[in-house]
């Protein structure tokens, strides 16, 4: 994209050109971060709507309509509201952290888009270590509720620090666990390579591209990973973090206004990046599931690999995320742990060697 | 002066400045934060070696997961600072000998070339140079044995801190997940097949007038 834009912002500054050459590549990569957190925070905020409108269809409501046409403008109302509200410090809590808590949720959940691709060529930085920058990054984003929690200094934030801290590591490691068998067979960590690794196989030289992708082989690690991934978001059913009926908010009890809207805004942009990594691990990135239908005239362009299979991937996995806040009821705090730790790390330290020794028999599906 | 430089400046001018709040600052939750950021812009010095599989590594293992733990462990103790800050005096001749004893050994690996170590790396890596690739390579073929041993002994030390805890108390009421699945109706619940209606019997009629 650079090629296109570079001579015409040469020929705009004309003679004040070389004055800004120095500082064009810093110039360059901000554009860029504007252009992706844009459009997802925009998405964040339609997803709340979506989110209340889902749930509401499920338990027979209508959601919220009462803000402009459908309800469409609810969310930036709740914005605005947000917005205007005044940010209460507690007298009791430690104010620099009470502030930083906040910052370091939200810091995380925006990073890691960095490593993202959304089409071909389509991302901020194309590093050969993507994976483990994600990894590392998503890691850090516990921060922002243990010090939330703590710097509250008030009882039920503290709970929910201490439930955060223990729920994201056992869930972050079933998580990396899973991601392994995917390295395994992409044997690359760019995220750009793994999808293009899916492209290839058996059924994606028929045009059938969704057999080819790792959902299919690598079943096991999918749903773990998507499992994962909802409690990682600390989502429902795995909600105890925030747990409204046992303790009201968790960590954000005693944030108010915009600092509280930070925190809503790091979950759902977390959840978004989740559907981002699912869909470029397991659901072939932008990479068409029928790519034998582009023969037909007209429509065919719709399906041909492109970002409109990516965004339509994300939004189903978030349409996964909202069905099942809305179906299940919350699991009991032990349940949690053993579902982490003695059934899904067990199960993905299998499904390695299996895998591994897949790849080493003659049956191996990738050369 | 290289931008490359400048970083490696700041880098590591916030790494020193990290560390020393780390044992200066009073509250122990504070300490354990300040660790993470000097542990955070020890990572960008890494990088800027180009190990980035140690960078990102030491974030994932020691910011993501052990210091996470740690922070769970400092704010649930209710630490006496003052009891904590007693000994300084006393302690101080053996932690400045320690810390002598790293500064000097250090010295050494980053003057290696001064004296002469063997096997130092080349300065600059090609393009296509993949420390993660390399690292593993390394790991699987040519030491593959210690690295076995290395985690076979970490999980012995696993297992050894599960057993010190595994007493089985008498008085543990914790459920368990698979005997709660694992119930049918029946075993809760018996349904007895009775007719609608019971006769009275004739003595208890009697009482009742």
């Amino acid at each position: 994209m650079e090629a296109i834009v570079l001579p015409f912002v040469e020929g705009l500054l004309g003679p004040l050109w070389p004055a800004v050459k120095p500082v064009w590549p810093l110039l360059w990569t901000l554009v860029k971060i504007v252009l992706i957190l844009s459009p997802l925070l925009l998405s964040v905020a339609y997803l709340t709507f979506w989110e209340r409108k889902i749930i509401g269809w499920m338990q027979v409501r209508i959601g919220p309509n009462r803000v402009g046409p459908w309800g469409l403008l609810q969310p930036i109302a709740d914005g605005l509201k947000l917005f205007f509200k005044e940010v209460l410090f507690p007298t009791a809590a430690d104010k620099k952290l009470f502030v930083l808590g906040p910052v370091m949720a939200i810091a995380p959940a925006l990073a890691a888009w960095a490593v993202i691709p959304f089409s071909p060529g389509w991302v901020l930085a194309n590093v050969d270590a993507g994976v483990l920058y994600l990894l590392a990054i998503s890691s850090v984003g516990v921060y922002g509720i243990i010090v939330a929690g703590w710097a509250s200094n008030s009882k039920y934030p503290f709970f929910g620090a201490m439930r955060a801290s223990a729920q994201m590591i056992s869930y972050e490691i079933s998580m990396g666990l899973g991601l392994i068998t995917v390295l395994m067979v992409s044997n690359s960590l760019n995220l750009t390579e793994i999808v293009g690794a899916q492209s290839k196989g058996q059924f994606a030289g028929y045009g059938l591209g969704v057999f080819s992708w790792n959902w299919l082989p690598l079943l096991p690690m999918f749903a773990v990973y998507l499992i994962s991934g909802v409690a990682e978001t600390n989502r429902a059913p795995f909600d105890v973090v925030e747990g409204e009926s046992e303790i009201v908010a968790g960590h954000m009890v005693e944030y108010s206004g915009m600092a509280f809207a930070m925190f809503f805004l790091a979950e759902y942009a977390n959840m978004i990046l989740i559907s981002a990594m699912t869909s470029i691990f397991f659901l072939g990135g932008w990479l068409s599931p029928v790519g034998f239908l582009q023969q037909i005239p007209l429509v065919g362009v719709a399906f041909s690999n492109g970002f409109h299979w990516m965004a339509f991937k994300m939004a189903a996995i978030l349409f996964f995320f909202l069905w099942i806040r809305a179906t299940f009821p919350r699991y009991r705090y032990d349940q949690i742990m053993r579902l982490g730790w003695k059934v899904f790390v067990p199960l993905t330290l299998v499904w390695i060697l299996v895998v591994g020794v897949w790849m080493m028999s003659p049956l191996t599906i990738w050369k | 002066m290289e931008f490359k430089t400048i970083l490696f400046y700041l880098f590591s001018a916030i790494t020193v400045v990290a560390a020393l709040r780390v044992i200066t600052a009073r509250n122990p939750v504070h300490a354990a934060l300040f660790l993470v950021l000097a542990f955070f812009n020890m990572a960008g010095l890494w990088m800027l070696l180009q190990a980035e599989f140690l960078a990102l590594a030491l974030i994932m293992v020691y910011v993501g997961a052990v210091m996470v733990l740690f922070l769970f462990v400092v704010m649930m103790l209710d630490i006496n600072i003052e009891r904590v800050r007693q000994g300084f005096w006393n302690n101080l001749p053996l932690g400045a000998l320690v810390g002598l004893l790293m500064v000097g050994e250090m010295a050494v690996v980053v003057s290696g070339r001064y004296f002469s170590l063997a096997n130092l790396p080349p300065q600059s890596m090609p393009a296509n140079y993949s420390n993660t690739k390399e690292l593993a390579r390394l790991l699987y073929t040519e030491y593959a044995y210690p690295f076995e041993i290395a985690s076979v002994i970490l999980l012995v030390a696993i297992v050894a801190a599960v057993m010190l805890t595994l007493r089985g108390r008498k008085d543990n009421k914790a459920m368990h997940s698979s005997d709660q699945i694992a119930v049918k109706a029946k075993d809760r619940m018996r349904l007895v097949k009775m007719s609608p209606e019971v006769e009275l019997p004739a003595v208890a009629a009697k009482e009742g007038e």
